[in-house]
């Protein structure tokens, strides 16, 4: 089904009479998600996340802005009647019943035509507990599972009744790594197989930048930036949006462009052309500007550090880390915001560095530009 | 590891000698006074031993009276006051504004001198000869004929003995519930909620097996205290229960020791140790009862 979030807004009253502001949890959210989607929503603790799927729900009732399903707009629409799919992040798993009891539960709401027997109800709740690999789990109480199982039990019990919107509040946080991995794969899979429009949270951007088929970036209550993982990577639209995603992080140098021209430090490490095509006086008179010195942030992808003897880009070689098919050059530069740059190279390519210092040429296709002040991305070419 | 054994009794002592003195001691004395025949209090003899002390209580009219009293007032009193609680529990969780208030007031009675508390019975039950009481006005009211409740028949005494109970152990166990009630995490029935759950299965099959281990804690004092119940009784009928034909099973053993009729510490005893006996029954079959139903 197609959600359709409309200028959504959620505040919560504050408890702390001396501040008399409300907690803005969702601030004017729009965004439209496709039918069959799996998206991916992604941002750091506290932003909203959870405040996001519940208004989804129907657990949260918006302060101001419309939400539809479909075409229909289910605003006023209590949890009761949306008929999503909600696992939460704290399970919610019901103590005293047994895993399959808690997997039925929903099953057991069915009226009328869709009324199902006991066997129906076992049945379907092995196939989805199959799905998440807790078959042999079905007597226990959640009390006698861990706590990735658990998470399990509340991704099955959230699925069994195949809702045609899912929403997970961090499926994966308590798993290890391996079985993360094979979760999460499982759920892309499982998404793609029943077609169910699926939003799960996290806050871990590998994990959504991997099976999403759209992510929704956002801080403090704010979508930064919707799109397929890769646009998303490649051509964020600001700073925070570039720091947040890849590991190991971007890098950042503060730079300046001067006449056409991006130096690091006083090195010219690329030559660009500005593309800023915004309509508005302001970003004229700054584009402009920008002819003469500007002051910018530069991040660079840790993979858009070619090694090149010529390379305009000296650092001072810090170690070098073999990660295998890859290698990691550590290394400093005064103009590097933060401790130590960490680009990836090929592990061939890493033979001829050694010494004290390093030098690189860029892809510019992993640099983007920042404004300084605003910190929104300053579009451009390579000459 | 031996000497550390014999601290542990050590530090034991104390309560335990306690224990010994108070509870032990007159627990078996109370068990070898209801086997002695013919007990005198004065010469402190007794004629020989056997079950002539249970068989002379278990024929006593007054005894079978107070058994039959006191299986009612259980019967009525538990279920309901236990019911009754629960539902104003959960309709005090359930209303935001003014709980508070409400919560004060249910639990007023818990804090009220009993006597006042009889005092106000009196006012709603007692015929004098000003005025009927309160509950005869409403009976009046509504077109029947006065009732004596206090000195008529034994059904409207024992309706008023089971209501006046109810209503005194009613504030605790709202107390207990109100609490248990609260303790149930939102995220249950947020959950309850998204799966499309009606109010009637939320409540059976989430918030009652949730507050279980309170309701079973409940039930088995309930029965325990009105099996107990004898204060109550005097506070509204007098001292002379049996002739009132409200006695209980402690009326009784009281009665048997101290009462104008009394003097007979082996009557008394073997009439403890039925209900001691009935009791403990009735605890053992709610154990077993809860065993499959409380979930902790
Ligand atoms: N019931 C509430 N009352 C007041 N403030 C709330 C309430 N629920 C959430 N908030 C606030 O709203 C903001 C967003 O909370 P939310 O739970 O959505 O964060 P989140 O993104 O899910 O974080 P996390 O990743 O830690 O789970 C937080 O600042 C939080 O303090
Ligand atoms: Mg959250």
């Amino acid at each position: 089904m197609k959600i359709k979030l409309d200028h959504v807004t959620k505040r919560f009253p504050n408890r702390n009479k001396k501040i008399r502001e409300d907690v803005i949890a969702v601030n004017d959210f729009t965004f439209d998600i496709p039918d069959g989607k799996l998206i991916g929503l992604l941002g750091p603790s506290g932003c909203g996340k959870s405040t996001t799927l519940n208004l989804i729900s129907g657990l949260e009732m918006p302060t101001a802005g419309r939400i539809y399903f479909g075409d229909t707009d289910v605003t006023d629409l209590p949890a009761e009647n949306r008929g999503v799919g909600l696992g939460f992040q704290h399970y919610a798993l019901y103590p005293h019943l047994t895993v399959l009891d808690n997997i039925t539960f929903p099953l057991g709401n069915l009226r009328g035509a869709e009324k199902l027997t006991k066997e129906q109800m076992r049945a379907k709740a092995m196939e989805v507990a199959k799905l998440v690999q807790i078959s042999e789990l079905m007597e226990r109480r959640p009390s006698e599972l861990s706590g990735g199982q658990q998470q399990r039990v509340a991704i099955a019990r959230a699925l069994v009744k195949m809702p045609s919107v899912l929403l997970l509040d961090e499926p994966l946080s308590n798993l290890d790594a391996r079985l993360r991995l094979q979760t999460r794969e499982e759920l892309a899979r499982i998404q793609k197989e029943t077609g169910i429009t699926t939003i799960f949270v996290t806050h871990d951007q590998e994990e959504a930048m991997s099976i999403s088929d759209l992510i929704v970036v956002m801080k403090d209550g704010v979508i930064h930036q919707i799109g397929k993982p890769q646009e998303v990577y490649d051509k964020p639209c600001n700073l925070f949006v570039a720091k947040f995603l890849g590991t190991p992080p971007i890098n950042v140098f503060e730079g300046t462009l001067k006449k056409g021209t991006l130096y690091i430090g006083d090195e010219a490490v690329l030559d660009v052309k500005l593309t800023e095509n915004d309509a508005s006086d302001d970003k004229k008179a700054k584009a402009k500007q920008a002819d003469s010195d500007r002051t910018v942030w530069v991040g660079i992808r840790p993979e858009g550090f070619v090694p090149d003897a010529e390379g305009p880009l000296s650092c001072s070689l810090s170690k070098i880390e073999v990660m295998g098919r890859d290698t990691s050059v550590v290394s400093t530069h005064p103009a590097f915001v933060g401790t130590t740059i960490r680009s990836i190279i090929p592990s061939e390519d890493a033979a001829g560095i050694e010494g004290e210092t390093v030098r690189f040429r860029l892809k510019p296709a992993k640099v983007c530009l920042f404004d300084h002040e605003t910190e929104e991305t300053i579009p451009f070419e390579a000459r | 590891m031996k000497q550390s054994k014999y601290k542990g009794w050590l530090y034991l002592l104390p309560a335990i000698i306690f224990l010994g003195v108070f509870m032990v001691y007159p627990l078996i004395d109370v068990i070898v006074y209801s086997f002695e025949e013919g007990y005198n209090f004065v010469s402190q003899t007794s004629t020989g031993t056997g079950l002539y002390n249970y068989r002379y209580v278990l024929h006593d009219t007054y005894f079978v009276q107070a058994l039959k009293n006191t299986f009612v007032l259980v019967i009525i009193t538990v279920p309901v006051s236990t019911g009754l609680a629960l539902l104003i529990s959960l309709a005090l969780s359930s209303v935001k504004p003014l709980r508070n208030l409400f919560q004060t007031v249910y639990f007023l009675p818990y804090v009220t001198n009993t006597l006042a508390v009889g005092l106000v019975f009196m006012v709603l039950f007692k015929k004098t000869e000003y005025s009927d009481g309160m509950i005869n006005l409403l009976i009046h009211f509504f077109g029947g004929s006065t009732v004596d409740f206090i000195d008529g028949p034994h059904w409207a005494k024992m309706l008023v003995m089971c209501i006046y109970t109810v209503w005194i152990v009613l504030p605790f166990k709202i107390l207990i519930l109100t609490s248990a009630l609260a303790s149930v995490k939102e995220d249950y029935y947020r959950a309850a909620r998204v799966d499309g759950t009606r109010p009637s299965r939320i409540f059976f099959r989430i918030t009652l097996p949730m507050i279980s281990p309170m309701i079973f804690y409940l039930i088995i004092t309930g029965f325990i205290g009105a099996f107990k119940a004898y204060s109550d009784e005097v506070a509204l009928f007098g001292t002379d229960l049996n002739s009132a034909g409200m006695n209980t099973m402690v009326g009784y053993i009281y009665d048997m020791l101290y009462g104008n009729s009394g003097g007979y510490p082996s009557f008394a005893s073997a009439a403890a140790l039925i209900l001691f006996a009935v009791v403990f029954t009735i605890t053992c079959i709610n154990l077993m009862v809860s065993r499959n139903n409380v979930h902790y």
